[in-house]
């Protein structure tokens, strides 16, 4: 079978009468669902489909045959690190002894797990410099607004709770910073970047008074270049009595040659889901561990997860802190994503993770240099794990970075992130990861290179791409306008 | 420095360096500071063979017990069909990321547009999104997004029969955001309408949250609910248990104008709280004001059926601090395991979950009522297939009982209070055991083993 038109919706496979399910017999049916009050019953079905279990399969199978992953090829996707998942991590989170256990499981019964739950907040602690984790948010985005939770409790607890309510955010941060400064109920300042992407500190001088939460930064930046002021602007936010938050997004790099603690952060999150290797999963479950400084431990949610050491050795237990911001979850995360996590670190040790980021970083670095002459390199400095293009340097074509990017899918690789960070026009961000070989990255090049050349002499078949793929270049607009988000029955 | 996950060999080092000018990885770190720069090895564990791995975890899951559930309160033990697994590891769906090309994600888009379609039957509303971090924090983004739609009213109440692990996160993201939440009052076991009325009659309510079934299994009496929240121009919210909706009259029919929740009750495993799967459903005039990613469908350049992330105006990479909401991630492959598993059930199969649920909660109340020594907490309100039972029996003692033989009671939920929880996983045998242990629990096996 040809499967790589098939389109049909699960529900355009539905007969009635049929099933894909099998349970067991009820053998109390004296007591009967039909006794409940008719009133409080739906009285409408739910119109889900009526299958087969090898309908379901192929239905399933042939819709992954049209998505892409890190399995599939090569994913340079800017700020994403769309490193290789290892397969022992999928078996070591499916492992049976973990994926039965239940929140709430009687005291002695779930030790193992919360072991683990602890060696992790250990590791990352040690891998980022900071005192204490939370491995509680379920996602980079939620650890940012765990982190601002914390920050705003430290100024709380001095006093200062609704003086400070202003965060500064540099105008290259990833947007999901000042969108959860807003859900945290704080003001978001913007900070200027210099010419060479780093942040302003003259435009940040005025800017720091008593007024000032503290400021959230990602180092290396979006731009892939290292704050190299950022003793300084820590030392600077300090002083005007702010805290200092590390976005973790862009943690790979650092790997093996800084800690966020040693640079003057004070809090910071970490997406398992990019530096710790678990899947994305076409966009989650990931996991957000939040760490802080020495001093702020006791503001980090609950439920927490502490050592106690005794004579009979170390147990591991849950607790509930008085100072604590609150719950942000309902028990300890996505525990199946922190197994996952602390298999890649075990697998790795210390001596093979400090080479994650020296590898990535390099990785990097050579595609730049070995594509600078075709496409625009706004910043030609050494990147670290990612870098940024304005586009194709001959712009006189009029194909753009979305053209490039989608006649990429067409030569089998996933396009760069594009159109952000917003400081140029055509950005194309570009992070290949250390877990990619050099052939890989040289057929890459080679592809980049190739589509420039295309873009000259056949303009018109770049900006109509993709041509190869399970579908064509799609109608945004539409979708938009017609709000279509659910099937249409009959 | 090649190692499994790293292919460099010294050869392809020196070509790659050489490349950008460099003679050594250090070079690339040249422009920072030295003073910054992390010199002693990190203290962890020395690298593991996959082999050692596999023992570390072996180990490590000695160390916790494998029981026979009877606990509920949010997290549900329902079975899981294999197919379910299968599909997942397809690593296609495994290890893409969020589908921003759609030309390629069609995979991922077209699951979340089923499983959009699925939650709003399920749910009986009208639009949902692609779904959410988990049960708890949906709700959070419900109550904000009440907030939001309300402009100027900040008032959120919510019902004191709502679970308290989504209470308590309720409570934090209120205090950040500057909600003000007040509780409805519970009476026997069912939220007050009159004191809804009450606390609506002082104005400045955005919304009202309330739960179904709620925490203490009970499903309760929304009639006219829905009325008294409109008229006081505040959103209903109701947080649900995804597979109770196979069989309850859904949120839509109770005319709520949001559903929330999570779907880890659609045959999630436990895995110790997560992942689940968070919803969040409405009407279509509240599509705009709804948080979390869309999936739309639409035509391609050759005019076939499409699908691809829509009305992205509200999200956070473009309107940065003006976005409804700051999350930028669905919990994608949760959505799928449980658009497999509805695809799987079927209406009549999710009805048939409900109903072993039910049949064998109410023999396990009715066994436990009828020894003397339990008696149900609310004995008149209708329960699915969680019910509290009161006690003066020790519970500590009875649940440590159980844990020696294998058996989580349930869910100690104050001083005399259990929840229990019957899915249509508890086998004959295993509920008339759990019945035998808590109205005789030293004439079991138990008696010698917890003395000794």
């Amino acid at each position: 079978m040809n499967n790589q038109y098939y389109s049909k919706l699960i529900f355009e496979l539905s007969r009635e009468g049929r099933q894909g399910y099998s349970l067991p017999r009820n053998e109390f049916v004296n007591h009967n669902l039909c006794d409940m009050p008719a009133q409080l019953l739906r009285q409408q079905e739910p119109k889900l489909p009526e299958v087969d279990e090898l309908t379901v399969v192929r239905h399933y199978t042939n819709m992954s045959n049209n998505n892409f992953g890190v399995d599939t090829g090569f994913y340079p996707l800017g700020s994403c690190t769309m490193k290789y998942n290892p397969k022992i991590n999928e078996d070591m989170a499916a492992h049976p002894d973990f994926t039965g256990l239940h929140p709430f499981q009687p005291a002695g019964t779930a030790d193992g797990a919360l072991e683990i739950y602890y060696n992790l907040q250990h590791s990352l602690a040690e891998l980022s410099g900071m005192k204490e984790f939370t491995l509680n948010p379920f996602a980079g985005a939620h650890g940012e607004l765990t982190g601002l939770m914390v920050m705003r409790s430290y100024h709380a607890s001095r006093g200062e709770g609704e003086t400070r309510r202003k965060v500064i955010v540099p105008d290259s941060a990833h947007g999901t910073n000042p969108a959860s400064a807003a859900v945290c109920g704080l003001e978001v300042v913007t900070v200027k970047s210099l010419a060479d992407g780093t942040v302003d500190v003259d435009d940040l001088r005025p800017l720091l008074d008593n007024t000032v939460a503290g400021m959230m930064m990602t180092n290396p930046n979006t731009l892939g270049i290292f704050e190299r002021n950022i003793a300084t602007i820590a030392a600077m936010v300090h002083e005007a009595g702010g805290l200092m938050y590390y976005d973790g997004a862009n943690l790979n790099p650092l790997l093996g040659r800084c800690r966020p603690g040693d640079l003057g952060f004070d809090i910071m999150h970490i997406n398992l889901h990019k530096t710790f290797s678990t899947p994305h999963g076409g966009g989650g479950p990931g996991s957000g561990p939040v760490g802080v400084r020495e001093g702020l431990e006791r503001f980090l949610p609950n439920p927490r997860v502490v050592k106690v050491s005794d004579d009979d050795g170390d147990s591991f237990m849950i607790q509930h802190g008085e100072e604590s911001l609150g719950c942000i979850s309902a028990f300890l995360g996505n525990f199946g994503v922190i197994m996952r996590a602390y298999a890649y670190i075990l697998t790795l040790g210390h001596e093979h993770v400090k080479e994650v980021g020296p590898l990535a970083t390099l990785n990097a670095n050579y595609v730049k240099e070995s594509l600078k002459d075709v496409y625009e390199l706004p910043l030609d400095v050494v990147c670290k794990h990612e870098f940024v293009f304005d586009g194709l340097k001959d712009k006189s074509t009029g194909v753009t970075t979305l053209d490039v990017a989608k006649r990429l899918l067409d030569y089998g690789f996933h396009a760069p992130t594009i159109y952000f960070p917003l400081l140029f026009h055509e950005a194309m961000m570009i992070e290949p990861t250390e877990t990619e070989s050099i052939e890989t990255l040289d057929a890459f090049i080679e592809v980049l290179r190739k589509i420039a050349g295309e873009a000259s002499e056949n303009p018109e078949m770049v900006k109509t791409a993709p041509h190869n793929t399970p579908v064509r270049r799609l109608d945004d607009t539409k979708a938009a306008l017609e709000q279509i988000v659910t099937y249409q029955f009959e | 420095m090649a190692y499994k996950y790293f292919p460099h060999t010294q050869a392809d080092l020196d070509v790659m360096l050489g490349r950008c000018g460099m003679t050594s990885l250090d070079d690339l770190y040249q422009d920072i500071p030295d003073d910054l720069v992390f010199k002693r090895e990190y203290d962890l564990p020395d690298a593991m063979s996959e082999a050692e791995v596999r023992r570390y975890f072996d180990e490590l899951g000695r160390k916790n017990v494998r029981l026979t559930c009877f606990a509920g309160a949010g997290f549900y033990d329902h079975y899981s069909p294999s197919v379910i697994n299968h599909i997942l590891d397809r690593s296609e769906f495994l290890t893409s990321y969020t589908p921003y090309q759609a030309e390629i994600s069609q995979g991922t888009l077209q699951y979340i547009f089923e499983f959009q379609t699925m939650m709003a039957q399920l749910t009986g509303m009208e639009v949902s999104n692609a779904s959410m971090y988990d049960g708890t924090t949906a709700t959070a983004e419900a109550m904000m997004m009440a907030v939001s739609a309300a402009k100027k009213r900040n008032r959120v109440l919510v019902s004191a029969t709502v679970n308290p692990l989504v209470r308590r996160v309720l409570d934090t993201y209120a205090k950040f955001h500057g909600v003000v939440l007040d509780e409805i009052a519970m009476d026997g076991g069912v939220t007050s309408f009159d004191d809804l009325k009450a606390k609506l009659a002082e104005g400045d309510v955005a919304g009202v949250i309330v739960a179904t079934p709620n925490f203490y299994g009970i499903v309760e009496d929304y009639t006219g609910w829905a009325d008294a929240c409109h008229e006081a121009k505040a959103l209903l919210i109701m947080h649900c248990n995804a597979s109770a909706l196979g069989v309850l009259k859904t949120p839509g029919e109770w005319g709520a104008d949001v559903a929330v929740g999570d779907g880890q009750s659609l045959g999630i495993p436990l895995c110790y709280g997560g992942p689940g799967v968070g919803f969040l459903c409405t009407s279509k005039k509240l599509i705009r004001k709804m948080p979390g990613r869309i999936v739309g469908q639409t035509t391609d350049a050759n005019g076939q059926r499409a699908f691809v992330l829509t009305l992205q105006a509200r999200e956070q990479h473009i309107r940065r601090e003006k976005a409804t909401s700051n999350i930028c991630s669905n919990q994608s492959l949760m959505a799928l395991y449980v658009t497999i598993y509805m695809s799987l059930m079927g209406r009549k199969g999710l009805r048939e979950v409900n109903e072993l649920g039910y049949s064998g909660a109410h023999y396990l109340a009715k066994r436990l009522v009828e020894s003397g020594k339990f008696e149900l907490a609310f004995p008149d309100k209708p329960f699915l297939n969680e019910f509290a039972v009161k006690t003066e029996e020790d519970l500590d003692m009875l649940g440590t009982i159980g844990a020696l033989n294998d058996i989580n009671i349930g869910v100690r939920i104050d001083e005399d209070t259990l929840l229990i929880c019957v899915t249509e996983q508890r086998t004959p045998d295993e509920i008339d055991q759990l019945a035998d242990l808590l109205i005789t629990p030293f004439s079991t096996d138990a008696e010698d083993d917890s003395q000794a």
